[in-house]
């Protein structure tokens, strides 16, 4: 138990953060009064929100620890504990998280129409479930939060969804449910291995033999690469996200595609070292392909949204390709690059959202030309598809820099050939922006479309906030993540340093 | 005391009798009937402590024996609630239908209590035969007889299992000379490698793999699912398989170690339930039918668990029965109500389902998450503690297998909720909305589910003492 820290200040704050929006739909299911569903959702996501501040202010950026531990036993029978932690890995994404959920709702505002009270109950068990993914230190406890969160997602999009929605909810709901199943049984492995705990930090740093880390390996890849998604996995995202109404699209970029990178730093490095080390090379090359596929089909969307779906699937490639070059620079960088993503992405997905408010189309030719009449609406757009590319200055550029120079220090033929992929977004998001903004001679009639309202700009005001912030000065972020990276990567070479000597020696 | 469940059920069945003499009275026949299901239920509690034995020790009074009484009581109870209207059959016969219920309980009962083969025969027998006249009892107004052909597949499926049964009971009975399940077992457990007692058991197993639609004796569930009232199919799927575990566990158990081949055999079975359920579930038009499907793939859940051998294992096999049958309890609350004249339900015909019944559509889609396996409900626990148990064993392959179907599963389960939730009404009629007893026990029964599955340990420690006072 000594990688734990009980914070005795702050002794319950991440389980008020879990059941503080579970309470609050559980409690939404009993009222009947639309217009109170949305002002209590808001409250409720928050004060949730402001809850979560102290985790920052209170973090111990000197312990690569658990902090903010609550342990209470659960089963017994079982050994399943509910044990909650953070460490530097997962404090940037519950962050995210808390940020992301009212902003959700503002958006959620006028665009649902439908069901608002349930949609809302749905929006506050998400949440809930999301935080628990990044919080729970015990296997069990995460799995069941992991695939918890389908249900909601799942009626996220099937119900408010656009007119595929039946073909994408199931298709999500499938991919993702399917490709964990063999996680279960990865747990349940390691639960026997490793004297009947499910514990989390027990598992990691052990000396499995390397065929069964190859299998634990493989396991935890489905079903990690379907969330990241990574390619050949990614055909979902696109499907999910050009269905859902905006507030899911919101979540399913900046936080759902987290938990798949999340997992890959969670649990593939610590539990299955050797594995990784010697699977790292297939992984960083789908990296690639995905960045290069993800741009090049981005460049030939004529639906935006599937246009920043398909950007997405180019910047996690990003992401996984920090991770698994497995240095200090690669994975702070890709830790940074996931919070990045959450940030413009979703902010760019509430932008298009406030497009298909007013226009009913998610089509480029229908949206050309709004700069005229939407000045204050494209200048968000501008700042946030810059930042997508990762244009100096912005929170884009950071993590991307920090990525390309990891990746160089560990390969260059890689780090030259996801360049390409750099340029490849700003092709496809100069050329949206072009569109959207100017147009050409046969633009629609556009002078009927109102500007940004107060609640809009309130929405997006944070995000670009964020994005300038992390642009300008992204030391906090880094200082937070630091010595949990620093400790994760030292632990990952001294247990791959003696695979590494036997090759040597094989080879030589 | 001991007895107490048995002579209740003979007297509700005497009452209601007594009513099917009169003239029929369809109000009155349901208030009786829910009455005496609520005394039946009652008289399971009161006698739930109760021990000893009877009838010259054939019949065993214990903690695990009344464990499922209670159950199947409640299971039974259940059903009677939120099938009161009996849609499917006619006004005429509501009496000798309940009168017959109440035998086919009586039996399931006696049947968790026998502890030798002449008693286990008679009140499988009892069991069964009520349920075979009530498979056709459904009202014949579509003129389809599609319940006269379930009730002889029903028949003829249920004989042939009972003649494997009875011809292993007279091995059993030649190879020891007693028809004392304790006695049988003791010499059973040192002579496995014999062919003579392998082939004994797994014929006397075939009874109850009937029971529980086990492959390969699972070829009636689709029809007589099918073809039976919603209300009769309601009853199937869920109390006699309470039943037929509770027996399977006694007669497992006691396998040991040494017969490597009849355990090979039934995990061949439960693998092959398994793949066989699922599969087969993918492609089924009518609710019902995909139930019985799925539930063959339960079943085969089910035999995992028992096969681990260890306390810990039966007890989750009867955490897994008992979350089972809440989890269907739940589909066919729904099933029940939303038929209109008692005719089946077609996938489609749930279309909409959110906007013509709120409550309907809820308890479905938990009740079918739940059979999927998805977390934080009963069925996801139940698996995971079923899996865990058998890759401690170390049955690699199977959990694997397991695992695979489960993602099978989740595809038809889904494409239902999928229809529930996320396609219009059309012009499809709003559902009346059930009365305040059905919308009582729905959300008993998805309290039961969430809370069976957020908190286990107090049931599986439950389920285990209960083991424990038969081992």
């Amino acid at each position: 138990m000594d990688q734990l820290l009980i914070n005795p200040e702050y002794p319950h704050i991440l389980s008020t953060l879990i059941f503080l929006p579970l309470a609050g739909a559980v409690l939404l299911l009993f009222v009947r009064n639309e217009s109170f569903a949305k002002y209590w959702a808001l409250g409720i996501t928050t004060l949730t929100a402001i809850l979560s501040i102290p985790l920052v202010s209170a973090f111990d950026t000197t312990t690569s620890k658990f902090q903010f531990v609550e342990q209470v036993s659960w089963i017994k029978s079982l050994n399943i504990q509910y044990v909650i932690g953070i460490d530097g890995i997962s404090i940037l994404l519950i962050m995210l998280t808390t940020l992301i959920m009212p902003l959700c709702v503002l958006a959620s505002w006028s665009y649902i129409k439908t069901r608002i009270q349930a949609f809302m109950v749905c929006l506050l068990i998400m949440e809930a479930a999301m935080l628990g993914v990044f919080m729970a230190l015990d296997f069990v406890l995460f799995y069941i939060l992991w695939e918890a969160m389908l249900i909601p997602m799942y009626m996220l999009i099937g119900i408010w969804g656009g007119p595929r929605k039946i073909y994408a909810s199931v298709k999500f709901f499938l991919y993702t449910l399917t490709g964990s199943v063999m996680l279960l049984v990865a747990i349940i492995w390691l639960y026997i291995n490793n004297g009947y705990s499910f514990f989390i930090p027990d598992m990691m740093w052990q000396n499995y033999s390397s065929t069964a880390q190859i299998f634990l390996f493989l396991a935890f890849f489905l079903a990690f690469a379907i969330k990241v998604p990574m390619f050949p996995f990614h055909t979902w995202l696109p499907a999910a996200h050009v269905e859902a109404p905006t507030a899911g699209s919101v979540i399913l970029a900046s936080v759902l595609l987290k938990m798949g990178t999340y997992g890959f730093l969670r649990f593939a490095i610590p539990i299955t070292p050797e594995a990784t080390m010697t699977l790292a090379p297939a992984v960083l090359w789908l990296s690639i392909a995905g960045i290069m596929y993800g741009g090049f089909t981005a460049l030939a969307q004529q639906d935006m949204k599937k246009l920043i779906a398909y950007s997405s699937v180019g910047h996690m490639g990003f992401v996984t390709l920090g991770i698994f070059v497995l240095n200090q620079q690669g994975v702070e960088g890709a830790i940074l690059q996931m919070l990045n993503h959450g940030i413009t992405t979703g902010a760019l997905f509430l932008c298009i959202g406030m497009i298909y408010e007013r226009t009913h189309s998610r089509q480029l030719r229908d949206a050309t030309g709004v700069g005229k009449h939407m000045p204050i609406f494209v200048t968000f757009l501008a700042f946030f598809a810059l930042s997508s590319f990762g244009f100096p200055g912005m929170n884009g550029f950071v993590g991307e820099f920090m990525i390309i120079a990891g990746t160089f220090e560990h390969s260059m033929v890689l780090a030259l050939a996801c360049i390409p992929g750099a340029v490849l977004a700003a092709a496809y998001m100069l050329r949206m922006l072009q569109k959207i903004i100017w147009g050409g001679t046969d633009n629609p009639d556009q002078s009927w479309i109102k500007d940004l309202n107060v609640r809009e700009i309130v929405t997006l005001t944070p995000f670009l906030f964020f994005v300038f912030w992390i642009g300008l000065g992204a030391q906090p972020f880094l200082d937070l993540i630091h010595i949990s990276v620093e400790n994760l990567l030292n632990n990952y070479h001294s247990f791959t340093a003696p695979a590494v000597a036997v090759t040597e020696f094989i080879i030589h | 005391m001991q007895f107490l469940p048995e002579l209740t059920l003979l007297g509700a069945g005497l009452i209601i009798f007594m009513v099917s003499l009169g003239k029929t009275n369809t109000e009155l026949t349901r208030n009786i009937a829910i009455g005496l299901g609520a005394a039946i239920f009652g008289a399971t509690l009161l006698s739930y402590s109760a021990e000893g034995r009877l009838f010259f020790g054939a019949y065993q009074v214990d903690l695990y024996s009344q464990v499922f009484k209670t159950l199947i009581a409640g299971a039974m109870l259940g059903v009677l609630i939120f099938g009161k209207d009996l849609k499917g059959i006619s006004n005429k016969i509501h009496p000798e239908y309940y009168l017959f219920l109440f035998m086919s309980v009586l039996g399931l009962m006696m049947l968790v209590s026998s502890v030798e083969l002449i008693s286990i025969f008679v009140s499988l027998e009892l069991s069964s035969f009520a349920v075979y006249i009530m498979v056709p009892m459904r009202d014949d107004s579509g003129k389809i007889r599609i319940q006269m052909e379930a009730g002889i597949k029903y028949l003829l499926f249920g004989v042939t299992a009972t003649g494997f049964m009875l011809f292993g009971m007279s091995y059993m009975y030649g190879l020891t000379g007693s028809t004392d399940l304790a006695t049988i077992i003791t010499q059973y457990s040192t002579m496995w490698a014999n062919p003579a007692y392998v082939i004994s058991m797994m014929m006397v197993l075939a009874g109850f793999f009937y029971k529980l639609a086990i492959f390969p004796f699972h070829f009636w569930v689709p029809d007589v699912y099918e073809g039976a009232s919603n209300e009769t199919t309601a009853f199937i799927a869920t109390v006699p398989k309470l039943a037929a575990t509770a027996l399977l566990i006694r007669l497992i158990s006691q396998i040991s170690g040494d017969g490597q081949v009849i355990i090979n055999v039934l995990m061949f079975c439960a693998v092959a339930s398994m793949f066989y359920g699922n599969l087969s579930a993918l492609v089924q038009k009518d609710v019902k039918r995909m139930l019985g499907f799925s539930g063959i793939a339960h079943a085969g859940f089910v035999l995992l668990g028992i096969l681990t051998f260890q306390i810990t294992g039966y007890a989750n096999a009867m955490y897994y029965i008992i979350g089972y049958v809440l989890m269907n309890l739940a589909c066919f609350l729904v099933i029940c109500n939303v038929s209109d004249k008692g005719e089946n339900v077609m996938i489609d015909d749930l279309s909409g389902l959110h906007k013509r019944s709120p409550l309907m559509a809820f308890t479905l889609a938990v009740g079918l998450f739940a059979l999927a396996g998805i977390p934080p409900f009963v069925g996801f626990m139940g698996k995971f503690m079923l899996l865990t148990g058998a890759l401690k064993e170390g049955y690699m392959l199977v959990v694997i297998l397991a695992a695979i179907n489960t993602a099978i599963a989740i595809y038809y389960y889904l494409s239902v909720v999928r229809v529930t939730y996320c396609s219009d009404p059309e012009d499809r009629a709003d559902i009346a909305s059930p009365s305040l007893i059905v919308n009582a026990t729905s959300v008993a029964l998805l309290a039961a589910i969430v809370i069976m599955g957020v908190s286990p340990q107090r049931f599986v420690d439950f389920a285990s003492t209960a083991v424990q006072t038969i081992m």
